[in-house]
């Protein structure tokens, strides 16, 4: 195979596999675990408080 | 399964030091950098001593704001993030004790060694090979208490800044060890495997992806969680951070040829590199468009948190040197701005006004979580410091651009019989009053760091007045 097809061809690849992302990331089914993820930084605060709690704990020990 | 995760902390301490010591190298590197714009301005202040010359002293400011101020911003965000993300408390302790004076040991020794001298004098990445070795083992040391922590993550999803943040960890360390291949012959000094045009290729290939990777998807993992954070809401589209992450990723090592435009470089592969630099503008709009929609509904915060001023200003300065960039990458625009001062305004429009601002709004929201006390000792004192940045910055890079542009059309003046208008000392006379201009832009900015150190030791310090409050209650 010509060294040119191969290089068209991968420009084709990466273009299908670039709308494959696009697809997947739009799929409508997905629109529930993606606001999961969204959220993920505001899911974690108790962990935070208890860890502060810990560093004061061993600072008045 | 319960009682385990409720026994979760975090590793805090790695956190705290790497935020203290972003704060302190930030002083450093941009000191180091307002004495060299001086120098510009005023050359007798090299003294005539070599290790204070513009040589030496120029790769200290940009190792030190790079990799010591930047570096600590990003290791003390991402090894945040991750735990907070993923739920759970990094794989070691004594790995991230060993991350930080690793890191450490690497700034001290570029301290030491480029005044000195010793290079290797590959741009960003002028530390010599002993330095270099430590520098992949401390990444590697890194990757390692990244991507274990993800591993053992107590949630189902990882968040989009770990994404962000991984691609970050896994291409430097490729970039770096890549281009830092040499033949030792002594302990200080090497050369590169590579030879010619290929080493300025490998050479480029790096040095943009330093600012792709290093001072881009980092701060973009930064940006993404921070951003929501402050602003107490998620991200404006989650589909789109997917998107924006492997487009970016997929697309920025390829632009690293238009750093070598009209050189030895073949032709097509500098076409390439300004093709793909143009692709990019997709990409980094996107995600920058991302952060800003991420206010909408709360834009009114901005009136009352500086810290909020700082992230989203951050982001127009990010789209505005993402549209520069590309905009600089078509040769014909190059063949005017290529090693003019418009270059130097174009980095420091991202590295002031992105990458500084970014880590420093990210510093302030961190300090008091990291201490235990509800906000800053100062909200003044940020909105203070946000001023004399946003003011620092642009003084600088208007500078930069008028003295670029000036340079570039003085250098390219023809007579009619086809002699140069200009000598190049007639181009760098003209160019004195915008060195001033810069000078004062950077000195300004560097102030505002030292009001960020004065509002960070005031905070840290009124966390020591509350544990000892609490000492009877406890006792």
């Amino acid at each position: 195979m010509d060294i040119n097809t191969l290089r068209g061809l991968s420009t084709i690849l990466v273009m299908i596999v670039f709308l494959g992302i696009c697809w997947w990331a739009y799929d409508g089914q997905k629109k529930k675990d993606f606001d999961e993820a969204a959220n993920l930084p505001f899911d974690d605060d108790e962990i935070a408080e208890r860890t502060m709690s810990e560093t004061e704990r061993e600072k008045n020990d | 399964m319960s009682t385990e995760i409720n026994q979760t902390t975090y590793n805090y301490k790695v956190v705290r030091q790497f935020a203290i010591m972003t704060v302190v190298w930030g002083i450093v590197g941009m000191a180091a950098g307002v004495f060299i714009a001086a120098q510009l301005v005023w050359p007798q202040l090299n003294f005539d001593t070599a290790w204070l010359s513009f040589g030496r002293i120029r790769p200290l400011h940009t190792n030190a704001v790079i990799f010591a101020f930047g570096g600590s911003a990003l290791f003390s965000t991402s090894l945040y993030v991750v735990q907070r993300t993923c739920q759970a408390r990094l794989i070691s302790d004594t790995l991230a004790s060993f991350v930080f004076w690793g890191w450490q040991a690497v700034i001290v020794a570029a301290i030491i060694t480029l005044p000195m001298g010793l290079t290797s004098s590959k741009e960003y990445a002028e530390l010599e090979w002993p330095i270099d070795i430590l520098l992949a083992i401390v990444w590697i040391s890194y990757a390692v208490l990244f991507f274990g922590t993800i591993t053992k993550r107590k949630t189902r999803h990882i968040y989009v800044a770990n994404w962000f943040f991984g691609g970050f960890i896994l291409t430097v360390a490729i970039l770096h060890i890549g281009n830092s291949l040499v033949v030792p012959v002594t302990l200080t000094k090497s050369y590169s495997i590579y030879a010619g045009t290929v080493d300025a290729m490998m050479q480029w290939w790096y040095g943009h992806n330093a600012v792709g990777f290093f001072l881009t998807a980092g701060f973009l993992g930064i940006m993404y969680y921070f951003v929501p954070k402050q602003a107490e809401r998620p991200v404006y589209s989650y589909r789109l951070s997917i998107v924006h992450f492997w487009a970016l990723i997929s697309l920025y090592v390829w632009a690293g040829a238009h750093h070598l435009h009209y050189s030895a470089l073949p032709d097509w592969a500098q076409s390439t590199g300004m093709v793909m630099s143009l692709i990019l503008l997709a990409p980094s709009w996107g995600g920058m468009i991302n952060g800003m929609m991420t206010l909408s509904g709360a834009w009114h915060k901005l009136r009352t948190d500086p810290i909020l001023r700082f992230l989203v200003v951050s982001l127009s300065f990010y789209g505005m040197s993402t549209f520069e960039g590309p905009m600089m990458s078509i040769k014909t625009v190059n063949a005017l701005s290529h090693n003019t001062d418009w270059t130097i305004g174009h980095v420091h429009s991202g590295a002031l006004g992105w990458v500084a601002m970014i880590s420093i709004g990210a510093t302030y929201h961190l300090i008091p979580k990291l201490f235990g006390i509800a906000e800053m000792y100062s909200t003044r004192m940020i909105n203070v410091h946000f001023w004399l940045a946003t003011a620092g910055t642009v003084l600088y890079i208007a500078a930069m651009w008028v003295n670029g542009i000036m340079q570039g059309l003085m250098w390219r003046a023809v007579n009619t019989d086809g002699t140069l208008t200009y000598s190049f000392v007639e181009s760098l006379e003209a160019s004195h009053y915008g060195y001033l201009v810069r000078f004062v832009g950077g000195a300004i900015f560097l102030s505002g760091m030292f009001v960020m150190a004065l509002n960070v030791w005031l905070t840290v310090k009124q966390r020591d007045a509350k544990a000892l409050d609490s000492v009877p209650a406890a006792a």
